[in-house]
């Protein structure tokens, strides 16, 4: 296989044999690697033969087929059971609090209203209204917090640039990715929506599945 | 023996005749939805996917679903076509469909309430040729329905159903030849009768290979399903049908397939007969042919699961240069050893 004969590759040059000087060769014969599979073509069956091979190919097909039978479906049976997403999925967005606080009343907003997040989306679905917080009104850790904090998910195109402009992590993507309604007006997702847990939780994927 | 075109082999009173009729068809028909339930799952199996299973138990009423979806929808048709023909295609399709079920023998002559009644809509003494007579007419409601259309995918899908049908019709009768050299007969149920010994699936092996291949094409079934290729031809001849139309069309597509079914299961696979010598009472007969057929159609689905769709030339030639040569072999060979051994 790798042993190409130089004949085959420069018939200008019958009169140097291989075996003489090396001078004499200008080109060396190129081997196309050892992992070449090599595809023996036999010549064109005949009528006799070729309607044989077709019937023993056809019955070769049957046979596979058959095979895939008896294995379970790998269908996923979607609204029951659902696809499993990557730890990494970017599905819809989800705003955070601070954990450490007591559970008595809602913890402090990690959102800041910088709107930053909103600077970065290339499809300018993101809507802040910003707001100062006030000893009585304290809200966000910051100085400010995001009054208003709006994402249209129909213009959403789940890039993730929100999350890495973020300096606070505040907004992070999710693994939800059943987000189809009957009105567009029901896919803007306001700030209490984006702070709410999930309603049901979408499954992970396995280490290496 | 002057009838001038076929004798019948066993008369019965009228009513009786009207009541197995009635009987057969209600039975006959009521297995399409059998069988177009049977295809979605078994090729759902084939294609590791469950198929149709959220209508019903197990998807069980999926076709009735179908059906009343179908029958519930606007007919329509395009200002191009053919009105009077348009409408009558789908008719002729499954009139044949029908009529050619009639010579199935699903058993031998019964004393049903002390009446001989045989198990079969009638027994012709020119049983295959019957069969071929409306699969010919068959192919009108395909070429009139795609020419009636209007429609150039219809068209096309017609013009390849024509050539088609006529060039595998010719294999489809000479695989049988063998079969009658041997059974000297035309009678079907004489055919079954003739294979007490050994069922002609093995002496005529050939031609059963044969026969089925030609029958795949005959149904328009893949891989030959040309007429219809979704692929280049949208839907082929029925592109321009909607709904009970194109329910009729459907239909007798599935009935075509079980009327295959039963005829080689009649001529191959010795009809109600069972081998090693076993001699049921007279009621197993039916089942023991629906279970034969059963096997022939699973045979179908599970074709269509396997081999891609021909070339039209390469049907053509399969046809004519192969499957044609072969026949004609069989037949000559059969004649041959026929002559010798008597």
């Amino acid at each position: 296989m790798s042993a190409a004969t130089p004949g085959d590759e420069q018939p200008s040059a019958p009169a140097a044999p291989q075996s003489g000087a090396p001078a004499t060769l200008p080109v060396q014969s190129w081997s196309p690697g050892e992992d070449v599979i090599e595809v023996t073509r036999t010549p064109a069956p005949g009528a006799a033969r070729g309607t044989w091979r077709t019937f023993r190919e056809t019955v070769r097909g049957m046979k596979t087929t058959l095979g895939r039978m008896v294995e379970a479906p790998t269908t996923v049976q979607y609204p029951e059971e659902k696809t499993a997403v990557y730890p990494r999925f970017r599905g819809r967005h989800k705003l955070h609090r601070f954990e450490d606080s007591d559970p008595t009343h809602p913890s402090l907003e990690k959102c800041v209203g910088c709107s930053l997040c909103a600077a970065a989306c290339p499809a300018d679905c993101i809507r802040v209204v910003a707001a100062e917080n006030t000893p009585e009104n304290r809200v966000s850790a910051g100085e400010r917090y995001a009054a208003v904090y709006e994402i249209n998910l129909s213009r959403c195109i789940f890039c993730g640039y929100c999350e890495v402009a973020c300096p606070f992590d505040a907004i992070t993507m999710g693994h939800d990715y059943e987000l189809s309604d009957y009105d567009r007006a029901d896919l803007i997702f306001t700030k209490e929506m984006l702070l709410a847990e999930p309603l049901e939780r979408t499954p992970l994927r396995n280490e290496g599945e | 023996m002057t009838t001038p075109l076929a004798q019948v082999g066993f008369y019965e009173a009228w009513w009786v005749q009207i009541l197995k009729a009635i009987v057969i068809f209600a039975v006959g028909l009521q297995l399409v939805p059998v069988v177009l339930l049977a295809e979605r799952k078994v090729l759902g199996r084939f294609q590791a996917r469950y198929g149709p299973n959220r209508v019903g138990p197990y998807g069980a009423l999926q076709p009735l679903a179908d059906i009343v979806k179908l029958l519930t929808k606007e007919q329509f048709r395009p200002t191009t076509s053919v009105g009077v023909l348009f409408a009558v295609a789908p008719l002729i399709s499954i009139l044949t469909a029908v009529a050619a079920f009639a010579i199935i023998p699903f058993g031998n002559v019964q004393h049903i309430f002390g009446e001989r009644v045989g198990l079969y809509g009638v027994d012709l003494s020119i049983g295959p040729l019957y069969l071929f007579a409306f699969g010919a007419m068959a192919f009108y409601g395909i070429m009139l329905g795609g020419w009636s259309s209007g429609s150039k995918y219809s068209f096309l899908g017609a013009m390849r159903g024509a050539a088609q049908l006529i060039s595998y019709e010719v294999s489809q009768g000479l695989a049988l030849v063998g079969v009658i050299i041997s059974a000297q007969t035309l009678s079907l149920t004489g055919i079954v009768t003739a294979q007490k010994g050994m069922w002609y699936l093995v002496p005529q092996f050939f031609g059963f290979l044969i026969f089925l291949t030609a029958s795949f094409a005959e149904t328009n079934r893949a891989p030959f399903d040309l007429t219809e290729a979704d692929a280049e031809l949208v839907g082929g001849y029925n592109t321009e049908y909607g709904g009970g139309r194109f329910a009729s069309y459907y239909f007798a597509e599935y009935l075509n397939v079980l009327v295959v079914s039963g005829i080689v299961t009649t001529i191959f696979l010795g009809g109600w007969l069972l081998p090693f010598g076993i001699h049921p009472p007279g009621w197993v007969d039916p089942f023991v042919v629906l279970f034969k057929m059963s096997l022939i159609t699973f045979l179908f689905i599970w074709v269509r699961a396997t081999l891609p769709r021909l070339r039209y030339d390469q049907l053509m030639s399969f046809g004519w240069k192969v499957l044609l040569p072969l026949a004609t072999l069989n037949a000559l060979v059969t004649a041959v050893l026929v002559v010798v051994t008597h």
